[in-house]
């Protein structure tokens, strides 16, 4: 089992460099879906554990991650009818070398914490660390709108990793209210995208600029 | 008693929705504020009934953060309706809703002694606020709406990576992590070092996002500025009220793990940026609506000051909890009616506010007073106390500097505000038919004498509390 979920964590960090040299908002968004449907049948994998409340927030996390928030993405990238390239700040080839040296400082960082016995030589906690680390360079290194909404979902993906060392000790029902607020939090954001373009004619968030000292 | 005060706002929250007159159904949130506010006395006078379940717990630190914020938002809501009268040609259906589901929220925060369900309920504020700032719909506040989306997401997002972390840290050790604030006191001893150290530094930074400390600051002086007054004062005075009892709570665990040494330099070190920050901007600040924000973030830094030094300065911690809330509500509710009047937030149009608003001018320029430590307002009482709280713990250096800080800002601040509220009034005003009305007037008059009393005299069952507080701060549940 923990080979099988090494080799699932290993593709979602190669899923971040790809999600950082990506150049089609569209193709962003359905790494991200992938990354997170992933994500969400991890539960499943992690040792002594498959019981009714996880399948439960399997199949919610899947649909939610993978389904909900992609579609209604798209949705708000077709509304908006803006350019398809993601332009970023920096170019694409030094934000995936600045993600590998995320994913390098992230296991490096890891190394320092000591893990629980039944955690040995899993990848959990490296892959999470690292994802966030993506997210913020995702976050802050596009310019529209939309993008950095994508920085976002990857930032929640890879603190979704480090939730699942604690499946079993945290109840369903904080795991439900974390996604249903994430869920609720990208529509939000998704209607405002929308008034942003209506109001600036772009989604360039560059132009949101006239609020300063 | 939990579950009436959080479901009871969300429920009038529905109601509004589906109110159709635009007239009438602002009175909802007055009504339902007094509701709460009742449930608040009951609460506080009868501590019996609020025993229940272990998820949900009225502790003593979250007695003073509900009375403040529901007296605060009583206040505001009563402002409200006289702020909406002036707005009529827009529809507040979604204002008065979304006002209604963040004082659920916010009580659930309060109330939430599971620190998972709090960050839920965080989050669920974050969002409630969004629509609010929004509620102009011009361009500047598309803007000041997507930055505290983002950033306030972001920060929470930290806030939840923090959480995990503790809940990892107490994994570790083979102790049960349910995130309980109960199960978390009793088992911080015993807890993995490093997890818990980095778990304090992800909660200080989420949640401090959410306080508005800097370096996090950047979305408040767009997010209070563009806003509606009513929710300026709310997100001031409330949202940063629970945010601070969220970092009140993991300090607590951290206290008790024996971490103080690791915490208190951290908390020292964002209090006096959040006020050196605070003060280089508040210096030749133009725009009024902003400066309030720079002193918002000069306040939290004060209240993370304190509870750094922590001992005796956290009764005048709590205390200031308290004040910075109500002067809060008296500064932005003033503030909203002289920009209305005057449709500016500049001071180079703005001036003479004293002769053009007579009560909003005057109530400006005492709330300012208060709020940068004047005696004998309520914050001079609690500054003073967090003062000597740091010489008794004998760090006589960060006690002088917080004086010195004090002192620039209340000059820095003197001269925006002086120049609002003094000169003779430009003879049109934009909106020459605005003048104060006893909706918009009266509630300001009342947070202001509450400040004002608080100030000359805290009586015995209020001292009594935040004696309580800060010592369920310093030992074991």
């Amino acid at each position: 089992m923990t080979s099988l979920l090494n080799a699932i964590l290993v593709i979602v960090l190669v899923m971040n460099l790809f999600a950082l040299a990506a150049s089609r908002i569209r193709a962003l968004i359905r790494i991200v879906a992938v990354q997170g449907a992933l994500l969400g049948a991890i539960p499943l994998l992690v040792p002594q554990h498959v019981a009714l409340p996880a399948v439960l927030m399997v199949v919610a996390a899947v649909a939610i991650k993978g389904v909900v928030i992609p579609l209604i993405m798209m949705r708000a990238l077709r509304d908006a009818q803006i350019k398809r390239e993601v332009g970023p700040l920096i170019g694409r080839l030094p934000s995936v070398i600045l993600g590998a040296a995320a994913i390098l400082f992230a296991v490096l960082f890891a190394d320092q914490l000591p893990l629980a016995d039944q955690h040995e030589g899993v990848l959990l906690v490296p892959a999470s660390i690292a994802t966030v680390l993506v997210g913020f360079i995702l976050l802050t290194t596009r310019v529209k709108a939309i993008t950095q909404i994508v920085g976002y979902l990857v930032l929640e993906n890879g603190i979704y990793i480090f939730g699942t060392l604690l499946i079993e000790a945290l109840p369903l029902v904080v795991e439900l209210g974390v996604l249903l607020d994430l869920f609720v939090g990208i529509f939000v954001i998704c209607i405002i995208v929308n008034h942003i373009n209506q109001a600036f004619s772009s989604l360039d968030t560059r132009q949101l600029v006239s609020l300063k000292e | 008693m939990a579950l009436i005060m959080i479901l009871f706002p969300l429920a009038m929250a529905a109601v509004a929705a589906m109110t159709p007159s635009n007239h009438w159904r602002p009175w909802l949130v007055p009504v339902t504020a007094a509701g709460h506010l009742l449930l608040v006395a009951v609460a506080l006078a009868r501590p019996e009934v609020t025993q229940g379940s272990a998820w949900l717990v009225l502790d003593p630190l979250s007695r003073i953060i509900l009375l403040q914020v529901s007296l605060l938002f009583l206040f505001c809501s009563f402002h409200t309706v006289g702020y909406l009268r002036y707005r009529q040609e827009l529809s507040n259906r979604v204002f008065c809703s979304c006002l209604l589901t963040m004082l659920g929220a916010m009580s659930l925060v309060i109330w939430s002694h599971h620190l998972g369900l709090m960050w839920v309920a965080m989050e669920a504020t974050t969002l409630a606020t969004a629509p609010l700032i929004y509620f102009n719909r011009t361009q500047q506040s598309i803007e000041a709406t997507w930055k505290y989306l983002l950033v306030g997401s972001v920060g929470i997002a930290m806030a939840l990576f923090g959480t995990f972390f503790l809940a990892y840290a107490s994994l570790h050790e083979g102790l049960d992590s349910m995130l309980l604030l109960e199960g978390l006191l009793r088992q911080a001893p015993r807890m993995s070092k490093p997890w818990l150290q980095a778990a304090f530094v992800l909660l200080l930074v989420g949640y401090g996002t959410k306080m508005g400390l800097a370096p996090m600051h950047k979305w408040k002086p767009d997010a209070y500025g563009e806003a509606p007054s009513v929710v300026g004062a709310l997100l001031a005075g409330g949202v940063t009220s629970c945010a601070f009892l969220a970092i009140l709570r993991i300090q607590h665990i951290c206290h008790l793990a024996g971490e103080d040494p690791f915490t208190s330099p951290l908390l020292l070190t964002m209090g006096l940026f959040s006020m050196v920050v605070a003060c280089l901007f508040l210096i030749g600040q133009r725009d009024f609506r902003r400066m309030l924000a720079y002193s918002s973030i000069e306040h939290m830094g004060i209240l993370v000051l304190g509870l750094g030094i922590g001992r005796t300065a956290l009764f005048g911690t709590m205390l200031h909890v308290l004040a910075n809330g109500l002067t809060k509500g008296v500064l932005f509710l003033s503030a909203g009616n002289i920009h209305r009047a005057y449709r500016s937030k500049s001071t180079e149009v703005v001036f003479g506010a004293m002769r053009r608003l007579p009560l909003s001018g005057a109530l400006f320029l005492a709330a300012f007073l208060a709020i940068t430590g004047s005696p004998p307002f309520a914050p001079f009482i609690s500054e003073f106390s967090i003062f000597n709280g740091a010489l008794d713990a004998g760090r006589y250096v960060i006690g002088g500097t917080f004086l010195f800080l004090l002192l620039v800002i209340f000059i820095g601040m003197s001269q925006t505000v002086l120049r609002v509220v003094q000169g003779r009034a430009p003879h049109e005003t934009a909106n020459a038919e605005y003048c104060d009305g006893w909706l918009t007037g009266a509630p300001m008059v009342l947070l202001m004498l509450l400040v004002l009393a608080l100030g000359l005299y805290i009586p015995a069952p209020l001292r009594a509390m935040l004696t309580d507080a800060a010592r369920f701060l310093e030992g074991r549940p």
